[in-house]
């Protein structure tokens, strides 16, 4: 397709577009702006690093649209998991 | 003719934002429905910029004006012009000199509800904006008509028109997609119809190209769907067909649509 559209000079400023367009729709339709995610994705990190050692660098964090429900979809890639933490998880593992 | 039911369908036409053509589409589906034989009243509730009147080309006729009625001012009828091209197509204007907060949501439910019964259209013109005089312009509809041209700022805005429509219970909402060009398609500049619509997640109604027509029709204050045969013409009349029920399937406009058998093929080298 790159090929094609090269040799075609077609424009793609219409995927571009579409694909603005649904990212902002989604933030605008769940009322969640950039900042409050950025937010959202410092108290994740906190949360979770208190468990295990996380990529901070290689977080994802993102807001998903399915049809018109809104899913909050993270992929959040474990370095090693904390010892300490682990004894008490294992007697209180009610979180899933 | 089965439309002198009068089981009045009000219809609001809206887009949030201003400039894409809300007038326009208006204007031409009062006029096309009263070719059919329905009897219409189109509402200008874009109070203190009223443009209806002007596209519709019935600006020196007007004594009254929405205000007026809803002020008890005059009666329904003495506010009401009819157009002479076309029977049983009226205009209810707008106020120039006054603002929105001269109309209460209330009250322009009671000048609706008083219209119900007695036309088979009301069309409602609603302003730009999410505030009062849309608002006003929503609150009697059952039908919303949403038209969007091809932007992201136009999409985007639709979008929220439409939660707003949603949440307000309105049965039927659907999409007019205005100003389109097929060639910007083509060359992968400009959304297409299924982007928009599928995006927009609601019924889409037509389709109606960018064509220079509209502007002299509204240079000469003639809706082009009274009589005219250009691209823009045509999606209108087949918009009013699919408000009634008919089931036009949903023609994209043809870039090659108005051009000469060499035009034709000149574009499609051009690429």
């Amino acid at each position: 397709m790159g090929f094609l559209s090269r040799f075609f000079k077609l424009g793609d400023s219409k995927k571009q577009a579409k694909e603005r367009l649904q990212l902002v729709l989604i933030h605008d339709r769940a009322d969640i702006s950039a900042g409050m995610m950025e937010m959202l994705r410092k108290d994740i990190i906190e949360v979770i690093s208190r468990y295990m050692e996380i990529d901070e660098n290689q977080i994802e964090l993102e807001l998903e649209k399915e049809n018109k429900s809104v899913a909050l979809v993270a992929n959040i890639p474990i370095v090693r998991v904390k010892r300490n933490c682990r004894d008490v998880k294992v007697g209180s593992d009610k979180a899933k | 003719m089965e439309g002198y039911s009068l089981d009045t369908r009000i219809i609001v036409v809206t887009s949030g934002k201003g400039g894409v053509g809300k007038t326009t589409v208006t204007a031409n589906i009062s006029a096309a429905l009263a070719k059919e034989g329905y009897s219409v009243v189109a509402i200008d509730a874009d109070i203190g910029l009223r443009n209806l009147d002007v596209v519709m080309g019935l600006e020196n006729r007007i004594v009254y004006n929405l205000v007026d009625v809803v002020e008890k001012s005059c009666r329904l009828e003495q506010a009401l012009v009819r157009d002479k091209r076309v029977n049983n197509l009226y205009l209810l204007p707008a106020a120039q000199t006054r603002t929105k907060d001269a109309v209460s949501p209330e009250q322009m439910l009671e000048l609706c509800e008083s219209l119900r019964g007695s036309y088979d259209f009301v069309i409602i013109d609603s302003p730009a904006g999410i505030e009062g005089g849309f608002r006003n312009a929503a609150v009697a509809a059952d039908e919303a008509l949403v038209v969007a041209t091809p932007e992201v700022s136009s999409v985007r805005d639709a979008d929220r028109i439409i939660g707003l429509l949603e949440s307000d219970g309105k049965r039927s909402i659907n999409l007019i997609v205005n100003r389109y060009r097929p060639q910007m398609v083509k060359k992968g500049n400009m959304l297409d119809v299924s982007d928009v619509s599928e995006i927009l997640a609601v019924k889409l109604l037509g389709v109606v190209p960018e064509d220079e027509e509209v502007v002299v029709s509204t240079n000469k204050g003639e809706p082009l769907s009274l009589g005219h045969n250009s691209p823009a013409a045509r999606a209108f009349r087949n918009i009013c067909h699919r408000l009634l029920g008919k089931d036009i399937p949903l023609q994209y406009p043809n870039e090659n649509e108005g051009k000469g058998f060499w035009e034709g093929i000149k574009s499609l080298f051009r690429l």
